[in-house]
């Protein structure tokens, strides 16, 4: 006989299994192999995260039953075909909560997502004297392509100032919002810090004004639950590979009427209704934005990918990945010299560090050197990096695979490095 | 993979107490010499008495393999020929980039980056200098501000 509270923690715990992460790395054969004759530890997810069996095995699965090319063929291959791409689309809505599929764009990554915006959404409101407001911790993908657009179109670029701590100085972001402000883009969380942005706020700020808002999400994505419906943002970028899905695929979600009123960007095959030589007609969403063949295995390894998430639970990969990051964090804080780079209360599973009187690129090489993964440099960020009065930082970033037993590995190997370079 | 091989300690000494670090000014050349894989910056200020390099001092950040291969490379052309420091750079690309290569004459401590092109994302660190001492002895010859990339 069981009571009801025991029944219903039971009936809780059957739809929740006991996140395992030495289940979670069995999923991915990558993590299997050795690098220069150690097991592998990979710390670097934040620049690519590996994908599970199960992706590997949906691109295999396409590739081999129903390749054919979308949206032109009335035969089987391409029906197939088709369907899969459309449902990897259905796939990404759902996962971001997004209204309609009309309101997801595939692009080969969030960098060609935020081009997009930039230059069609750009080059039809961006005027001489308008602003375009970003942050200082900006990866270069959300930076030089507002630069490029602002230089076309005679607009001004200005970056919102950090908090010591690596987040945003909320206080200096409202500053620099005036009436000539008609773009916000922002990272929703920080590829060098970690930081996460208080997104909801800017929202906020920007829909009393009537600013649109673009967040790149390329570092929230596989870590944070992002809704785009509650977060009420204009755009929402993000890649593939950075949610265990592969390279050459990503996401813009954009607000329909933005995007129905945005002309086309890329011209060519897919994005056309009709065509003569002196003008054509144009597609609806979203194909209107996806000149020619796409990305179709891209996209159906992506939409598997958010299956395996979802089904990983991303509840309890967000609490495994928290409590990996408060271990990591008193961890590294043993090695001397060692100083934490974003130690904001709210951030990703991202460690930036430095050490006293070694070089990041010296790091990473004595780190590969024991099977340690880590990205070390500037991290695309080369304007995060100046704020800090840093040139590089060594980043150590977790993912869903990461163990306690990565972290061990990881403080043994920087105190090797401290051997060496005294 | 052995990073004893990269990390010698000769490279450790130079890296730890670099030598001709700073700037000359005036000088008969600059360059400055960006590695954009990491960020990483130098520059190179240089003196050139009748056709032999008789003062140089490298400035900038970078890790233990650019500070110490530009501190080595400050001792190894200081009082050289022009002539000969084009011949030295030719043996030094050979040194970081072939196995196979036999210097054409003793290179002596700069001998310590052998062990570079083992580690084929590292071999840009070494390179940097050189290609930035190349671009002041050009911007000397031309009078002209220069910047060069490793990219």
């Amino acid at each position: 006989m069981s009571t009801p509270l025991a029944h219903s923690t039971r009936a809780h715990a059957e739809r929740q299994p006991v996140f395992s992460a030495e289940r979670v790395r069995a999923d991915f054969p990558i993590l299997a192999r050795e690098v220069n004759g150690h097991p592998l530890v990979y710390l670097d997810s934040a620049a690519s995260a590996q994908q599970p069996r199960a992706v590997l095995e949906a691109i295999d699965h396409y590739a081999t039953t129903m390749h054919a090319n979308v949206h032109r063929g009335v035969h089987t291959l391409s029906q197939q075909a088709t369907a899969a791409f459309e449902g990897a689309r259905e796939r990404v809505r759902r996962f971001i909560n997004a209204r309609s599929c009309r309101e997801i764009v595939f692009t080969r990554g969030t960098t060609e997502a935020i081009n997009l915006v930039a230059q069609s959404w750009g080059g039809m409101h961006l005027k001489a004297g308008d602003e375009v407001l970003i942050t200082h911790l900006e990866h270069h993908a959300n930076i030089v392509p507002w630069q490029m657009a602002c230089a076309a179109h005679g607009a001004r670029l200005l970056a919102a100032p950090l908090t010591p701590q690596g987040g945003l100085d909320l206080d200096g972001f409202r500053a620099l919002l005036s009436e000539r402000t008609r773009m916000i883009a922002v990272a929703h969380v920080s590829n060098a810090l970690g930081s996460v942005l208080p997104v909801a706020e800017i929202v906020a700020l920007a829909r009393q004004r009537g600013i649109a808002v673009l967040l790149d999400g390329a570092q929230a994505i596989a870590h944070r639950h992002v809704d785009v419906s509650a977060l009420d943002c204009d755009f929402y970028t993000f890649s593939g590979h950075k949610v265990y899905g592969p390279t050459g695929i990503g996401v813009l979600y954009g607000r329909e009427s933005l995007l129905a009123a945005m002309p086309p960007w890329q011209g060519g095959g897919d994005m056309i209704l009709t065509v003569a030589i002196d003008s054509s007609s144009y597609n609806d969403l979203p194909w209107k934005f996806e000149a020619g063949t796409p990305n179709i295995s891209g996209a159906i390894g992506l939409g598997a990918a958010l299956d395996y998430l979802e089904a990983l639970g991303p509840e309890a990969v967000h609490r495994h990945e928290q409590q990996l990051l408060a271990e990591a964090t008193v961890a590294l804080q043993t090695v001397p010299g060692l100083r934490l780079v974003g130690t904001t209360a709210d951030k990703t599973g991202v460690l930036s560090f430095t050490l006293d009187g070694v070089h990041p690129h010296d790091i990473g090489t004595l780190l590969d050197a024991e099977g340690v993964a880590i990205r070390t440099g500037h991290h695309c960020a080369m304007p995060a990096m100046t704020y800090f009065g840093l040139v590089a930082t060594a980043r150590a970033s977790l993912g869903c695979y990461n163990t306690g037993a990565d972290i061990g590995r990881l403080v043994a190997a920087l105190l090797k490095v401290r051997e060496v370079f005294g | 993979m052995d990073t004893r091989e990269l990390y010698r300690d000769v490279i450790l000494d130079h890296n730890r107490s670099p030598r001709n670090f700073g700037r000359l000014e005036p000088a008969d050349g600059a360059a400055l010499g960006h590695n954009p894989l990491c960020g990483d910056s130098l520059s190179v200020t240089l003196r050139v008495r009748d056709q032999t390099l008789s003062e140089l001092r490298f400035n900038g950040q970078g890790c233990a393999i650019s500070v110490a291969s530009a501190s080595l490379m400050s001792e190894a052309v200081t009082g050289k020929s022009l002539e000969e420091i084009a011949a030295l750079y030719q043996d030094v690309h050979g040194l970081l980039t072939d196995g196979q290569y036999a210097p054409r004459r003793p290179l002596g401590k700069l001998m310590a980056l052998a062990g570079v092109r083992e580690f084929p994302a590292r071999v840009k660190c070494a390179s940097l200098c050189w290609h930035t001492l190349n671009a002041a002895l050009a911007q000397r010859a031309a009078a002209a501000p220069s910047t060069v990339s490793t990219e």
